[in-house]
């Protein structure tokens, strides 16, 4: 089985952005999928990793657990004051355990696009593709 | 959308007849120019809304609609708790209470043109904007139950704002039925310094002047002349309304299956309006309501102060405040009986008509006053709702231009820097702290909002009172 590298992109939604996380693992893909989050406020590159704050979450259905996690952490980010450039994930038996690298928000350095509202279940999809790599997605509302 | 799955019931309405697990038809208001641009999303949103337990009348689309969450964006849909109606976390959105203020400010564009760049850069230093300001007000426990419960009143009493600005909002300022104790110490925490603060994405602060007035008799009534410069706000409840969406989403989705409803989509997740679920969401929001009237009241306190400073015989005279992310209870005429409905209204604005009595007493006679915010480059309206409206949405209308290209799509095509200095060519200027922010709400990614507000006023939803265009804009 062939398996691709780990890596996050955005799609469109009309109003607001979609983001995706793909990744070997189910863990990786949700590391993926929130470094695609950071990446809607600001260059991944602008952000130090330099505080390690740590999350947890629990959830047997993956779709809802994936929108727990970024939602975990656009609540970290907003009372913290923080920006997250760099994510390590496991997940066993339906919790979620995870570590989040960043800095506190500096308006001027990272010239932050939007704040997000929130993860949203809108075109939301955690699936293993053929390939054997998975698949972690949904719309955040900014 | 595929105009042939519509019934075209005149140029402005079209309606999809129930099919399927539908109760009630889909009714699209808008030309036939906006339909045909709508995404079929839209379509399939508003037809799984008509699904729903408890839906009166019809789920109806604005001429602005979009692909939303669950509900379309610029949709409206009424609920009887009498029978088995629902109230859904999606049919309000995430921004509990987003809306619009507009201020008279009893200047005219000339007195203002001498001095744009220092009031622009008066509001900007002022009003924090974007992610990561804070505003200068921390509340603690006690405070922030009582700005929950207190709304637009609260702020008022805390020294924000002048008495006479209560009657020109929504509600009076003050939603009752609030429940702080339904909003999670999580909600609580993420506004705790937010109040004040503009937000970021669509939201902004306008310096605008009146290029057009369409009816000069509700605009005398509004007290709008051509000239004239107004101030609009366009924000909502911050931290507390997203956070509020964001858990009872999730309960709702978490416990649908319970309330025995079969749901088309899990986004439009849903509990009885009578059910314990229903009832503590109902109490949470109303208090996000609140949260968002407290703060485009004191955003309101810290213009004045910055207008003071820069032009001292400003006098900023509140308009109307109307909120576009919201449910309320409403009585409204169904077959002949008046009845109580929960009418949800995602990204669109109440309109109530002429002689309402929920209307301040010096517009009543010319209609509710319903704020249009366009982009930034483009202009707004001021319409006024309309008596038909009544019939044809319970009294609502459109809320924006909505967008036209994806935040992606856009940041392809426009650098923030040069959009800056074009509309500064044009003599807007924006203060913004991100110029990528800026390029994602470029003018050109959203639709043409003059569109819209004809559409609004040809389908009867409310009429155009007048034309508004940016001087200045303070973007998140």
């Amino acid at each position: 089985m062939t398996q691709s590298a780990a890596y996050w992109e955005h799609f469109d939604h009309e109003a607001d952005i979609g983001v995706r996380g793909v990744g070997p693992t189910l863990a990786q893909a949700f590391e993926q999928a929130a470094l695609a989050m950071s990446a809607v406020i600001t260059p991944l590159e602008n952000i130090d990793t330099r505080q390690a704050i740590t999350i947890e979450c629990t959830g047997d259905d993956p779709e809802v657990l994936l929108v727990d996690w970024l939602n975990a952490l656009v609540y970290e980010m907003a009372t913290r004051n923080m920006l997250f450039g760099r994510y390590a994930v496991q997940i066993e038996s339906g919790t979620l355990t995870a570590t989040a690298w960043g800095e506190p928000v500096d308006v001027q350095k990272h010239q932050p696009a939007v704040e997000i509202k929130g993860a949203t279940y809108t075109a939301l999809r955690v699936t293993k593709t053929g390939d054997g790599s998975w698949i972690a997605e949904t719309v955040v509302d900014v | 959308m595929d105009l042939n799955q519509l019934e075209k019931l005149n140029d402005t309405t079209w309606q999809v007849n129930p099919h399927g697990a539908m109760h009630v038809p889909a009714v699209f208001y808008a030309s036939e120019s906006l339909v045909k641009n709508m995404d079929e999303k839209v379509y399939e949103q508003a037809c799984n809304v008509a699904m729903l337990p408890g839906i009166v009348g019809a789920s109806y689309a604005m001429p602005d609609a979009h692909w939303g969450y669950g509900f379309p964006i610029g949709g409206v849909a009424a609920f009887d708790p009498a029978q088995g109606g629902v109230i859904s976390a999606g049919g309000v959105g995430f921004d509990i209470s987003c809306g619009v203020r507009t201020l008279l400010t009893g200047l005219t564009r000339q007195q203002v043109e001498d001095v744009k760049t220092q009031l622009a850069d008066a509001l900007y230093h002022t009003i924090p904007a974007g992610l990561g300001s804070t505003g200068s007000i921390s509340l603690n426990d006690k405070a922030m139950d009582d700005m929950l419960t207190g709304g637009a009143r609260w702020a008022l009493e805390r020294g924000w704002g002048q008495p006479e600005d209560l009657d020109r909002i929504e509600e009076n300022g003050c939603m009752l039925g609030a429940h702080p104790d339904a909003v999670s110490a999580q909600a609580k925490k993420r506004q705790k310094k937010e109040m004040g603060t503009l937000g970021s994405g669509n939201h902004y602060l306008e310096v605008q002047h009146v290029t057009e007035v369409y009816d000069e008799k509700i605009a005398d009534v509004f007290g709008i002349r051509g000239g004239d410069v107004v101030l609009s706000i366009h924000c909502g409840s911050r931290g507390l309304g997203h956070q509020i969406g964001t858990e009872f989403l999730k309960q709702m989705v978490a416990s649908t299956r319970d309330y025995g409803i079969a749901l088309p989509d899990r986004e439009l997740a849903c509990a009885p309006i009578d059910s314990p679920l229903g009832q503590r969401y109902l109490g949470a929001m109303r208090a996000g309501i609140n949260c968002a009237l407290a703060n485009r009241q004191i955003i309101t306190h810290l213009a004045r102060e910055a207008f003071s400073r820069v032009l001292p015989d400003a006098d900023l005279k509140l308009l109307y405040d109307v909120s576009h992310n919201t449910c309320k209870e409403e009585e409204h005429e169904v077959n002949g009986q008046m009845k109580k409905l929960f009418v949800h209204r995602k990204g669109a604005t109440r309109a109530f008509g002429p002689g309402h009595p929920d209307i301040p007493e010096a517009l009543r006679t010319a209609g509710q006053p319903v704020l249009i915010g366009g982009s930034m480059g483009t202009g707004s309206f001021i319409l006024a709702g309309m008596a038909e409206s009544e019939q044809r949405a319970w009294s609502s209308a459109c809320h924006g231009a909505g967008r036209a290209m994806s935040r992606r799509a856009a940041t392809r095509q426009w650098h923030g820097r040069q959009l800056v200095d074009e509309l500064a060519a044009r003599g807007i200027l924006i203060r913004s702290p991100s110029m990528r922010g800026v390029a994602e709400e470029a003018p050109g990614a959203y639709k043409d909002v003059t569109d819209v507000v004809d559409a609004a006023a040809a389908a009867g939803l409310a009429r155009k009172v007048a034309r508004v265009e940016p001087m200045v804009c303070v973007k998140g």
